[in-house]
């Protein structure tokens, strides 16, 4: 039975007491008993970019949860955008586990600190962070600023505290990024390009 | 990228060196595969290893690592001896024709206006003929011994196919063998692209590599046309993005650059980057610096930045030299560097020298990360054993881990390798507490900014004035951002031609960099972005990929910089009167009245061909550099030099001159020149590369891809091998003058030993993936080997061209 990609999902969304693979011309009389429905059938769509190469691949996210304030989104499944002109729906071996990058063990959740010294990690909160991590910039920007260089001339430059930034961030996270260091005064301030 | 990922599929040659597309830019190869299937076209690998591109090569050549230059002179010296040159777009189209004066020279690997003590270049040798106008001079004829294409010539003569046998090691069949496919492009019927990638950027020479790979492509005519030009492949999903919005030491976006300490005034800084033609009747683009420069200092200091004021000049930070990260790491090193904050990087897998990269973090006094994932560089002061064998208690650095989202969490633009920004969107909440990398930097931003208010401290300005006018102060929102790079009028914007006539009201947003002016009337974060989110919309977050031409340009998927024009320098199509060089490859031609076709032109739409007006419009002159009279600190023409570590003595080329063994205008910090081994010591050469199924160190963290590719290993050639006494699936150590690590050995055909000039070169590839974090099995970050010298221009560090001696372990 030929159908297309939306055809087959609105079969498999029909539901109506017949199992997907008789709406899809798989009709042996058993599997007409079977009341099991197609997981993704019910997942919302997502366009997302794959996070990795330059090719930048287009991906759709199927996740759960209606969007209701109190649901808690989660994306169960990752595959390539047919519809996109570069990638037509193909992923890499990277593309591929996306889902595992997604859901890594090793995602960070809470904002910690390591002391001078110490062997492991304290959990802090965001006000915390932010507030110490401020007090530590502002004191060294205040001590170590450079409003004129040794032969008197202008130059408005902090050198003692840099920053990488993030090349798999968005533009708009790049662009704001750009901004904060900037007006800061940093010149110590590269991204992976440089590498 | 000059051209784009689906465009490959016009091309009639597929050059892949430098770079192994099949294996890091896999789905973007699937138009090498379609170029091949459905165009006859013939893929050509040039690689130090058979890779799996080479694996779907028509013609492979095996080359020593770190001497591209020599092999691509090579090509260079073949296709003018051969007179295998597209004759009209040369003359037309480059500066092929431009006279060069007395001063310059070039002898024994040096050129002309070296310092040696400062290891640098005073250029001033290197530039052209010019008339009282201050015209450059040019010779028709192209028979002036100082014309562009004689010196070029004389200069590649001595890039014989002998010499680069010696040099590279590739057979002289071999080589010969690639130069008739890629001069089978010199016709204005066959097109070739050149597919590159860190192979060629991660190199002391790296950026005159990827120079001697576009003379080739100007000299063929393969540039401006479907199916050609000179193709980066990058390395990460926003590179692109992050370089064009200036993320880098010494820039502003949209690739303006900030002022140097003698540029004391505004008015000096204007007037050496607003390029006045070299020619006459170019377009000389660069020469409306001012309207992107003033717009953006609007865009981020808003009333701020006013005619008085020098639009805040004072407020930009001023450079006395660049501050990249091997220069940031030597800094840190000197304790010169209190604090670092690093934003979804991970520098102690990432940079060279691994040992000087923990040296340098354990004198910072803080240490701030912020990423999706638990990288090495967080826990740089845990022990991991051999891994990292450091001791906590002797690091004094306090360190904040801060949990960012990830690509699946937020909405946004990333700008991929062909110049796209396509729009993504939130399909889930982060783990935990994670936040959005902008909100992160609100949240650091908003309280310097009410410290510096309340308490004031060092210049506040420019703290306080940056404009921040977000709905949600600690949340800065993606479309607000989006639309702040656009740009937007404010004021109303009328015609200069009929000032009753409004172009623009005031405060709507801006459809091209075009409507751009000095005078403060616009705002724009980023000139090249501006046309992304016009009053017309999210334009990067458009969907319709109908392709009505049929050679790839979907126009209508997303949106390209500059101003959705997806092939760079494309009125080059087409020859000086207009009409297209190739009928059966049209791309943009002239009708009669305009430019047109299948792009966005590269041109001033109404410059009729008899105006002459060249096809590179950034230029000065018009026409692109074949020879470059200033740009490139390492010189006008590229030379081969030997990488800082190479298993020779002697470089082939200069044999004569140690001052020209290596790249004599690289920047080596003190230290570093003794540092570096000796082939006596260290005698095979050494690189460092991705494979198929993993992502730098961040896909370790990926059960899938770990499941892949478990367990680190290195690959050596069947003869090192046997001399050495390795079988497959041995522990070997490998050893370089900065580390040690050990993996399992791999032994293979795709490795050849090389003979260079009678002296045999082992390669040994070290894959980059393992670490002391993740769920993959535990590994030494290949780091630990790599040489602690960059590119003389642009300071990548040399990756991947260095030696290592190895044994059973």
């Amino acid at each position: 039975m030929d159908m297309n990609r939306r055809q087959f999902f609105k079969a498999c969304a029909a539901g109506l007491g017949g199992s997907s693979l008789a709406l899809l011309g798989f009709s042996p009389a058993p599997v007409l008993a079977e009341t099991r429905s197609f997981k993704l059938a019910r997942a919302t769509e997502t366009r997302n970019t794959c996070p990795y190469c330059s090719v930048g691949c287009g991906i759709i996210m199927y996740s759960l949860g209606d969007k209701a304030k109190n649901a808690h989104s989660e994306i169960i499944h990752i595959e390539g955008d047919p519809d996109h002109p570069v990638n037509r729906g193909t992923l890499c071996p990277k593309g591929a586990g996306l889902l595992d990058f997604v859901h890594s063990p090793n995602r960070l959740k809470y904002p910690e600190y390591r002391a001078p010294g110490s062997n492991e990690w304290k959990r802090i909160s965001w006000d915390e962070a932010f507030d110490r991590v401020a007090k530590l910039l502002k004191a060294d920007r205040d001590a170590n600023f450079i409003r004129q260089n040794q032969d008197g001339l202008t130059v408005n430059r902090w050198l003692s505290t840099g920053m990488l930034a993030a090349s798999a961030s968005s533009n708009e996270s790049g662009y704001v990024t750009h901004k904060f260091a900037r007006s800061l005064g940093m010149l110590v301030f590269d991204n992976q390009a440089r590498v | 990228m000059t051209n784009h990922w689906v465009d490959i599929k016009n091309a009639d040659i597929v050059l892949i060196m430098g770079g192994n597309a099949a294996e890091a830019h896999p789905c973007g190869f699937k138009w090498v595969t379609e170029a091949k299937a459905h165009n006859k076209a013939r893929l050509v690998v040039v690689d130090p290893r058979f890779t799996r591109s080479a694996a779907m090569a028509d013609y492979y050549a095996p080359i020593r690592v770190g001497t591209d230059i020599a092999f691509l002179g090579g090509v260079i010296n073949y296709l003018l001896a051969n007179d295998k040159i597209q004759h009209e777009y040369v003359k037309h189209y480059t500066n092929a024709a431009f006279l060069l004066t007395d001063a310059y020279s070039f002898s024994d690997g040096i050129f002309s206006g070296y310092n040696e003590a400062k290891r640098n270049y005073d250029n001033s040798s290197w530039g052209y003929q010019k008339d009282k106008q201050g015209f450059a001079l040019v010779d028709e004829t192209l028979q002036d011994p100082r014309c562009v294409l004689q010196v070029m010539k004389k200069h590649y003569s001595r890039y014989t196919p002998e010499m680069v046998s010696k040099i590279c090691g590739t057979p002289k069949d071999v080589f010969l063998k690639v130069c008739e496919y890629i001069a089978s492009t010199s016709g204005p019927d066959r097109t070739m692209t050149v597919m590159y990638a860190l192979g060629w950027t991660q190199h002391s020479q790296g950026s005159q590599m990827i120079r001697t790979a576009a003379m080739m492509q100007l000299l063929l005519g393969n540039i401006g046309v479907p199916g050609g030009g000179m193709n980066a492949l990058r390395g990460h999903s926003n590179i692109q993005g992050l370089t064009d919005l200036g993320l880098l030491s010494n820039l502003l976006p949209g690739y303006l650059s900030l002022p140097g300490d003698k540029e004391q005034s505004y008015e000096d800084y204007i007037k050496v980057r607003a390029l006045k033609p070299l020619r006459p009747n170019q377009m000389s683009y660069w020469q409306n610096y001012p309207k992107f420069h003033v717009s953006l200092m609007k865009a981020w200091y808003g009333n701020a930045a006013t005619k008085e004021n020098n639009w805040a000049f004072e407020y930009l930070p001023k450079l006395d030299k660049g501050y990249d990260v091997l220069q940031a790491f030597e800094l840190m090193g000197q304790g010169k560097i209190n604090g670092y904050i690093c934003q979804g990087f991970n520098p102690v897998g990432s940079f060279p020298d691994k040992a000087k990269i923990i040296r340098g973090l354990s004198k910072l006094k803080f240490l701030v990360v912020i990423d999706p994932l638990a990288t090495e560089t967080a826990e740089f002061w845990k022990n991991f054993g051999p891994y990292n064998d450091v001791d906590p208690t002797k690091i004094q650095t306090e360190v904040f881990r801060l949990p960012s989202t990830c690509f699946a969490e937020e909405d946004g633009s990333l700008t991929n390798s062909g110049r796209w920004l396509q729009w993504h969107y939130k399909g889930a909440e982060p783990p935990g507490d994670a936040k959005p990398d902008p909100e992160i930097i609100a949240g650091l931003f908003l309280r310097l900014r009410a410290a510096y208010a309340k308490d004031g401290g060092a210049f506040p300005d420019p703290v306080l004035n940056l404009t921040w006018a977000h709905k949600i102060p600690a949340a800065p929102a993606p479309d607000e951002l989006a639309m702040e790079y656009n740009g937007k009028a404010l004021a109303d914007l009328a015609d200069p031609k009929d000032p009753a006539k409004i172009l623009v009201p005031a405060g709507q947003q801006l459809a091209s960099f075009a409507f751009l002016r000095d005078d403060g009337t616009t705002s724009c974060g980023c000139w090249i972005y501006s046309g992304a989110w016009t009053q017309a919309g999210n334009q990067m977050a458009r969907r319709d990929n109908s392709d009505p031409w049929g050679i790839g340009q979907t126009l209508n998927w997303a949106w390209a910089w500059p101003v959705n024009r997806r092939i760079l320098y494309n009125r080059a199509s087409s020859d000086p009167s207009g009409k297209p060089w190739n009928a059966k490859r049209k791309l943009v031609f002239w009708s009669g009245k305009a430019w047109g076709g299948s792009d966005v032109p590269d041109m001033r739409p109404d410059a009729a061909p008899n105006e002459d007006v060249g096809p590179f419009i950034m230029t000065a002159e018009g026409v692109a550099k074949l020879f470059v009279p200033s740009g490139m600190v390492d010189g006008p023409l590229p030379e081969h030099y030997e990488p800082f570590e190479s298993p020779l003595t002697v470089n082939p080329m200069s044999p004569n001159n140690p001052k020209a063994f290596a790249n004599p205008a690289a920047r080596v910090f003190k230290g570093d020149m003794e540092a570096f081994g000796k082939p006596k010591d260290f005698p095979y050469a050494a690189t460092t590369y991705r494979l198929t199924e993993h992502f730098h160190y961040w896909t370790k963290h990926c059960d899938l891809n770990a499941i892949t590719q478990p367990q680190q290993f290195i690959e050596i050639g069947e003869e090192l091998a046997k001399e050495k006494g390795v079988k497959d699936g041995d522990m070997v150590k490998i050893r370089s003058n900065r580390g040690e690590i050990q993996a399992v050995a791999c032994v293979t055909k795709r490795i050849k030993v090389l003979d260079c000039g009678g002296t045999k070169v082992h390669t040994v590839g070290i894959p980059n993936h393992w670490g002391f974090t993740g769920v993959a099995k535990v590994g030494y970050l290949a780091n630990m080997l790599t040489p602690f010298v960059g590119d003389a221009n642009t300071q990548t560090p040399e990756y991947k061209a260095f030696i290592v001696t190895l044994e059973k372990a």
